[in-house]
C-alpha cells in the first residue's frame, strides 16, 4: 500500500532511474539520484532520533531543495519550506508559530541560517544539516524501512504556512493521506505522463507547486524549474519554455496576463504546448483569451482550490468560448471532494443560489499548526453528513468563498464571503465589478474595495485607461449602484508573498 | 539621460542608475518594474516597446535603456 510520496519515488526510480526529473539553473537530476540524495539527508536526520517532528528548509528554489523535502518526509518528519528570499520577519513568526527542531541548508546560505537559527528559541546550531555535509554520509536503507513502517497515514506531511489577514501567517497542516487520492486524480483527469514536461513558476512555498513536484514523481515526467529572473521578460520566459520543450504550464494568472498584455504571445510560438492549467486567482477572461487565440489547439483549465483542501476542490476545462467580459466557471468537483453549498444556517441552499463553498473529503487539512481556536471555525464537522456517506466527508472546510451552481452544473464563484459588500441598499459582489473592469481597453489589474467609513466603493487599477473612460464604459455593464465611487490609478499594484494582489495594503490607501 | 534618469529613480528608490550595468541580472529590479519602465516610456515619450525589444540586454542598465529610446524614437 501506498503511505507516503515517497513510495512513489520508489517506484518511478525503480522504472526510469536514469530519466531526468528536474532542472534548475546549476543541475539536473535523475529520479535515481534524488533517491540517493534525499535518502542520505534522511539517514543524517534519523541518525538524531527525530520522528514526527517539523523540519524547516531554508534553501532557493532548486533541485535540492526537492530532494530536502523528500528527505524529511523518509525520515518521517514534516516539512516547512523558507524561502531564502522571505522577509526576515515573516521567517521569525512561522519560526515562532512552529518551533522547528531542526532546518536544512546548504553552503552557500548557511551564514543567514545561523542567524535564524540564533535568534530562534526552539532551534540551536546542532540542529542545523549543511546539504553538501549530508551527501558526504552514507544512507542506511535499513532503518528508512524501519521508519516507513512506524509512518501512519494520518500523521503530517508537511506544513504550508498561508497570509494570515490578521498578520500572523498560519500554518495549514496537510496529512499523508490527502496526497494518493489528489494526485493520482490529477494524474488521471489530465494524462499526465512520462512524456509530460512540466515549467514550475508556483513558489515551494506555495501549495501550487505540489502538482509540479509530486506529479513529476508520480508520473515520472520532467520538471524544469524556472529561474526567476527568466519572469521579468515575457521573451526570455517564452524563450525558455521553447527551448525546453516544456508541454504543461500551471502558473497563476497574474504571470499568463503578463505575457499576454506585453503582447508577446505572438513572438514566440510554443509548439509542443498541449495545456495550460491556472488557479489560485481569478483568471481574466481578456487575457485567457489572447492566450487561446494564440494556442487554438491546446487545452486550458481553470483550477480552484484553497491550501486548506490540499490545493483542489474544483476544475473547468474549458471548452466553448467564453467572451471577456464573462467571469470562468471553477466547474466540478474532483472525484474524492464532496462540495457543499450552505446558507446562514447551514443549510443546503437550493440550486441556483448563493452558499458559502464548503469542501469535505479525505484531503481536508488537518487544520491550522498550533492555532486550535483558528482551526475550529473553519474546520469543522459536516452540517449535512449523513449515514451512509462517504465516512471521509465528516470533516468539512468552510472556504469563505460563496458559489452557486449554474444551469449547467457547473460551480461559479461569486467573489469572497466578506467582499459581499450592502451598498445603497444592494448587495454586491465587488468581484462582479471586478471582472467587468478587467473587460475594458487599457486595464492590466484591477481591484475593490469597500470603504466602509464613507459607504463607497473604490476602484484601484493599472494600465493606461483613464477615469473617465472606466466610468463611462462601466455605465454600460453594471447598475448604476455599482459603478465605483472613486477610481484610483496606481502605478504599481501591490502584490502578497505568493503574487496575488494585496488587499490589505490597498486598504490603508483608502 | 538626466531627466530620464530622474524619472527611472521615481520608479525604485536607492538604486544606482547613473553606473548600474546589471540592473536585473543582480536583481535590483524585477518584472513589476519592468511593466513600470514600459508604461512611463510610452506615456511620458509617446514610445511603445515592442516585445521583441523587452529583453535583458536592452534593460540592464540606465544607458542601454536610454539607447533603445533613442533607435525606437528614430525608426
Amino acid at each position: 500500500m501506498i503511505k507516503t510520496v515517497t513510495d512513489y519515488l520508489e517506484i518511478t526510480a525503480d522504472r526510469l532511474p536514469e530519466k531526468t526529473a528536474f532542472c534548475d539553473e546549476k543541475r539536473e537530476i535523475t529520479f535515481s539520484e534524488i533517491r540517493t540524495e534525499s535518502q542520505k539527508i534522511a539517514s543524517v536526520i534519523s541518525r538524531q532520533n527525530i520522528f514526527d517532528k517539523p523540519i524547516c528548509i531554508f534553501m532557493e528554489k532548486s533541485v535540492e531543495c526537492i530532494n530536502a523535502m523528500l528527505s524529511i518526509v523518509y525520515s518521517g518528519n514534516f516539512y516547512t519550506v523558507l524561502d531564502v528570499d522571505m522577509p526576515e520577519a515573516r521567517i521569525q513568526k512561522i519560526l515562532e508559530v512552529l518551533s522547528p527542531v531542526a532546518i536544512i541548508t546548504n553552503e552557500a546560505h548557511l551564514t543567514a541560517a545561523k542567524e535564524i537559527v540564533a535568534k530562534d528559541n526552539s532551534l540551536s546550531e546542532e540542529g542545523i544539516i549543511v546539504y553538501e555535509e549530508a551527501m558526504k554520509e552514507d544512507f542506511d536503507k535499513e532503518g528508512l524501512l524501519e521508519i516507513r513502517e512506524k509512518i501512519d497515514i494520518n500523521s503530517t506531511m508537511f506544513v504550508l504556512f498561508t497570509s494570515g489577514s490578521t498578520g500572523v501567517p498560519k500554518g495549514v497542516i496537510i496529512p499523508h493521506r490527502a496526497f494518493p487520492p489528489y494526485i493520482n486524480w490529477y494524474a488521471d483527469t489530465f494524462h499526465f505522463d512520462e512524456t509530460t514536461v512540466f515549467a514550475n513558476q508556483a513558489p515551494f512555498y506555495f501549495i501550487m507547486s505540489c502538482p509540479d513536484i509530486f506529479l513529476t514523481i508520480l508520473v515520472g515526467a520532467t520538471c524544469h524549474i524556472v529561474p526567476k529572473k527568466a519572469f521579468s521578460f515575457p521573451m526570455v520566459t517564452l524563450n525558455y519554455l521553447k527551448e525546453r520543450h516544456v508541454n504543461v504550464l500551471y502558473w497563476v494568472p497574474s504571470v499568463l496576463c503578463m505575457i499576454a498584455n506585453f503582447r508577446a504571445l505572438p513572438e514566440v510560438h510554443l509548439d509542443d504546448l498541449k495545456h495550460v492549467m491556472f488557479g489560485g486567482e481569478v483568471m481574466p477572461s481578456k487575457q485567457m483569451n489572447m492566450w487561446r487565440k494564440e494556442y487554438p489547439n491546446v487545452q486550458f483549465t481553470n483550477l480552484y482550490g484553497p491550501t486548506e483542501t490540499t490545493e483542489m476542490i474544483s476544475y473547468y476545462v474549458i471548452d466553448r468560448d467564453v467572451s471577456d467580459s464573462e467571469s470562468l466557471p471553477i466547474g466540478i468537483p474532483a472525484s474524492y471532494i464532496k462540495v457543499i453549498l450552505l446558507d446562514e444556517n447551514d443549510k443546503e441552499v437550493a440550486p441556483g443560489e448563493i452558499g458559502e463553498l464548503c469542501a469535505a473529503g479525505i484531503s481536508i487539512a488537518d487544520g491550522y499548526y498550533n492555532m486550535p481556536e483558528k482551526t475550529k471555525e473553519v474546520f469543522v464537522k459536516n452540517p449535512v453528513f449523513k449515514e451512509g456517506d462517504d465516512p471521509e466527508s465528516i470533516r468539512m472546510y468552510r472556504t469563505g468563498d460563496l458559489a452557486k451552481i449554474d444551469e449547467n452544473g457547473d460551480l461559479i464563484y461569486m467573489g469572497r464571503k466578506d467582499f459581499q459588500i450592502k451598498h445603497m441598499g444592494n448587495r454586491i459582489e465587488l468581484g462582479e465589478i471586478e471582472t467587468a473592469v478587467s473587460a475594458l481597453n487599457g486595464i492590466d489589474q484591477n481591484c475593490c474595495l469597500y470603504d466602509t467609513k464613507r459607504s463607497r466603493i473604490v476602484l484601484f487599477y493599472t494600465g493606461t485607461a483613464t477615469e473617465d473612460y472606466i466610468n463611462e464604459e462601466l455605465r454600460n455593464a453594471l447598475p448604476v449602484y455599482m459603478i465605483p465611487n472613486r477610481i484610483e490609478k496606481l502605478e504599481k499594484m501591490p502584490f502578497n508573498i505568493n503574487g496575488k494582489i494585496d488587499r490589505a495594503a490597498l486598504k490603508e490607501q483608502i | 539621460m538626466e531627466e530620464f534618469i530622474e524619472k527611472l529613480k521615481l520608479i525604485k528608490k536607492g538604486v544606482d542608475f547613473e553606473n548600474e550595468t546589471e540592473l536585473f541580472d543582480g536583481g535590483f529590479l524585477d518584472s513589476f518594474d519592468v511593466i513600470q519602465i514600459i508604461t512611463m516610456l510610452d506615456e511620458d515619450y509617446e514610445i511603445t516597446v515592442p516585445p521583441s525589444e523587452i529583453v535583458p540586454t536592452n534593460f540592464n542598465s540606465a544607458k542601454a535603456m536610454f539607447a533603445m529610446m533613442q533607435r525606437l524614437e528614430d525608426e
